[in-house]
């Protein structure tokens, strides 16, 4: 197996407000990337995988810290650092934004300036972290505005990004994530804002650019069928803790954890009248993170809970191929049980 | 741009032109006119004026005439030859009464405008990076007592304490020996030795307003996606901060330095008879309770003046810094 290029440990974020009691958002999360591959992060909304995306690069707010855990990030020949020791605004962390970890964003519009040219904010990107000229660094934007399929890229480096479609703005976006070459890709619901056939469309150049690249990606989305379109592996999230993370083949097919299985069985399926079978929804709804049961958070909606549940933690059960899940039901001792 | 320009240049003479309509209509509001103040006036000393001579006085300026006429003999007198009429208590054109008033109030006003900006944008910037810190508080609360207090009072009390500490009165804008020199290197001396007083009283309340206005909407931009993008490319705090969401949130500022000349003309007039300045403001006061009429009418017309150059000025400014306006006008 490579050796991952990123790996997060036992981390957990907390978020503080003066006026009501601190939140965990981030429990407990395990997450490794591996060169060349994509991991996608999936949970529903508020399960902190947005937070984990951005805790990646310190992007997190003044009110939110990372109490525990380390974010190991191990370039090719160079020494290991841990970024979540890294201090705000230092010189190490601002040579690894942007130039070895880049990110894109949600929402096309907002994340660009409006009063700057994409050009501008491309070139930028060149000029701080390998020394450009602006006159050598617009080249090498026009080009890559190319390569990710811009038309009339010495044109439209010049425009602002509100004379853009929300396509093309993605784009421009992904070429500044791309850069200076990172050897790290989050890309934060990069589709969500999208249409479906321009979904396609970035989907399809995110893959393409990973190939040319050789870059880890971090894909977070909620939309199984782009996990399953984009990704070699799968991280599942569920408030604020990773309960299982594995390549897609062996979560998809054999889901180890009951929330993961209960995901699988509620997305709808084709198939012909005679077999339609009714959707099973998950019950219950999500608790707020102050009503986390203590130990699996899954355990108020989950249809297999049994003593341990609630109070103890599950351990981190590796079953083989990379495949890891967090449930007492895997370690669970066969006894006898009083019928 | 050049349309746009050439749009906005067209549109400031028509404005110019209703300007002038309604300050003229203004400064015949009030009951009578001059004439019958002036006569009233030596009534009461008892003297007696020749009726030949108001008559004759009464023919030249077109009292008694229709509201247009009299209109026409202004404008007209304005436009074409750059005569704003005789003033009938300075008996002398308004002209060479009011450039040299006008002069100081630009200048003055002018220097406070800048004063303003150099001191609140980067308090303004502070107070926002850093809410809530003891800094942002200090900002706050002299924000607040900036804007509390009035200028004339602020005006006062500097020249109270001027006087019990350095035992010197402030007041004026020059020495007076230097009231009608040319300008040389000691009189520019001069007048900076004089205008502090004034500028910094009639900066205060527009800093601290500015200070407010920035804040919030800095405030704002901050929280916006770019701004994490910016820093996602890995730019110092510093630099992400100014290029981006300061640049944004100056927009909404810059549009408002067309209404700040004439808003300082017109709010520093009790400042300047406090301070005894030679500036347009208390003229005007004055040519308006003796019904100076055509003094009183050139003053407002400047005024009018001034804010339509101030308004295309921020709209030139606004369309060079936002290009969504730039190119929302084609």
């Amino acid at each position: 197996m490579t050796k991952p290029i990123l790996s997060i440990a036992d981390m957990s974020i907390v978020f503080s407000s003066p006026d009501e009691a601190d939140i965990e958002a981030v429990r407990q999360v395990e997450l490794t990337l591996t060169p060349g591959k994509t991991l996608a992060l999936v949970g529903e909304s508020g399960c902190g995988k947005s937070v984990t995306a951005r805790a990646v690069l310190r992007l997190l707010d003044k009110n939110a810290l990372i109490q525990r855990g380390s974010i190991t990030f191990e370039p090719k020949g160079e020494a290991p650092v841990d970024i979540a020791e890294l201090k705000q605004d230092s010189l190490p962390l601002r040579a690894i934004r942007g130039n070895q970890i880049s990110m894109i964003f949600q929402e096309p519009m907002s994340s660009l300036s409006p009063v700057h040219t994409i050009g501008d904010q491309i070139d930028e990107m060149m000029i701080i972290h390998e020394g450009l000229k602006p006159k050598q660094a617009r080249e090498r934007t026009v080009a890559l505005l190319d390569q990710v399929g811009i038309p009339g890229a010495r044109d439209r480096a010049n425009a602002y990004p509100f004379e853009l479609s929300g396509g093309l703005r993605q784009r421009a976006m992904i070429a500044m994530a791309l850069a200076c070459k990172p050897q790290v890709l989050i890309a934060d619901e990069p589709t969500t804002a999208l249409d479906v056939t321009t979904q396609a469309q970035i989907l399809d150049l995110l893959r393409q650019l990973q190939a040319d690249f050789g870059m880890a990606m971090l894909f977070i989305t909620h939309d199984l069928g782009v996990v399953a379109e984009i990704a070699d592996e799968v991280a599942v999230m569920y408030l604020g803790d990773v309960v299982e993370q594995g390549s897609v083949f062996d979560v998809f097919a054999a889901p180890k954890h009951p929330y993961t299985q209960a995901l699988m069985s509620s997305i709808p399926k084709m198939a012909r009248k005679a077999d339609r079978v009714r959707l099973s929804p998950i019950k219950g709804t999500v608790p707020a993170p102050k009503d986390r049961p203590e130990g699996c958070a899954f355990t108020s909606r989950c249809p297999h809970a049994f003593e341990p549940c609630p109070t103890i933690r599950p351990a981190r059960t590796d079953l083989g191929n990379g495949h890891h899940a967090r449930c007492h039901l895997l370690t669970r001792v066969p006894v006898e049980e009083p019928a | 741009m050049l349309g746009f320009i050439g749009k906005r240049l067209i549109a400031m003479v028509l404005t110019l032109w209703a300007v002038s309509f309604v300050a003229f209509a203004i400064i015949q509001l009030p009951p009578g006119d001059y004439l019958t103040t002036y006569i009233a006036t030596l009534a009461a000393n008892g003297d007696r004026v020749d009726p030949a001579t108001i008559e004759a006085l009464r023919r030249q300026y077109g009292f008694g005439e229709s509201y247009f006429v009299q209109y026409w003999k202004w404008i007209s007198g304005i436009v074409l030859r750059g005569d704003f009429g005789q003033s009938f208590e300075w008996k002398a054109p308004v002209t060479t009464l009011i450039w040299g008033r006008l002069g100081n109030s630009i200048l003055v006003e002018g220097l406070a405008v800048i004063v303003m900006w150099l001191v609140a944008l980067p308090i303004g910037i502070y107070a926002a990076v850093r809410k809530y810190s003891l800094g942002d508080y200090l900002a706050t609360i002299g924000g607040f007592i900036g804007l509390a207090i009035p200028n004339f009072f602020f005006a006062l009390i500097l020249m109270y304490l001027s006087f019990i500490w350095f035992g010197e009165t402030i007041g004026g804008l020059f020495s007076p020996g230097m009231e009608n020199a040319r300008w040389s290197p000691a009189r520019v001396w001069d007048f900076l030795s004089h205008a502090w007083a004034p500028i910094l009283v009639l900066s205060l309340a527009g800093t601290a307003e500015l200070i407010r206005i920035l804040r919030a909407n800095l405030l704002d931009e901050l929280k916006k996606p770019y701004v994490t993008t910016a820093r996602a490319k890995g730019l110092s705090e510093f630099r992400t901060i100014m290029k981006y969401p300061v640049r944004v949130a100056l927009n909404p500022l810059v549009s408002t330095i067309g209404w700040l000349l004439p808003a300082l003309v017109s709010s520093s007039v009790i400042v300047s008879v406090v301070l005894n300045l030679p500036t347009a403001g208390p003229l005007l006061l004055r040519s308006l309770t003796s019904q100076d009429m055509f003094l009183a009418g050139a003053i407002i017309m400047l005024l009018g003046m001034l804010t339509v150059i101030g308004t295309l000025i921020s709209d030139l400014l606004l369309a060079w810094i936002d290009p969504r306006i730039r190119y929302g006008s084609k």
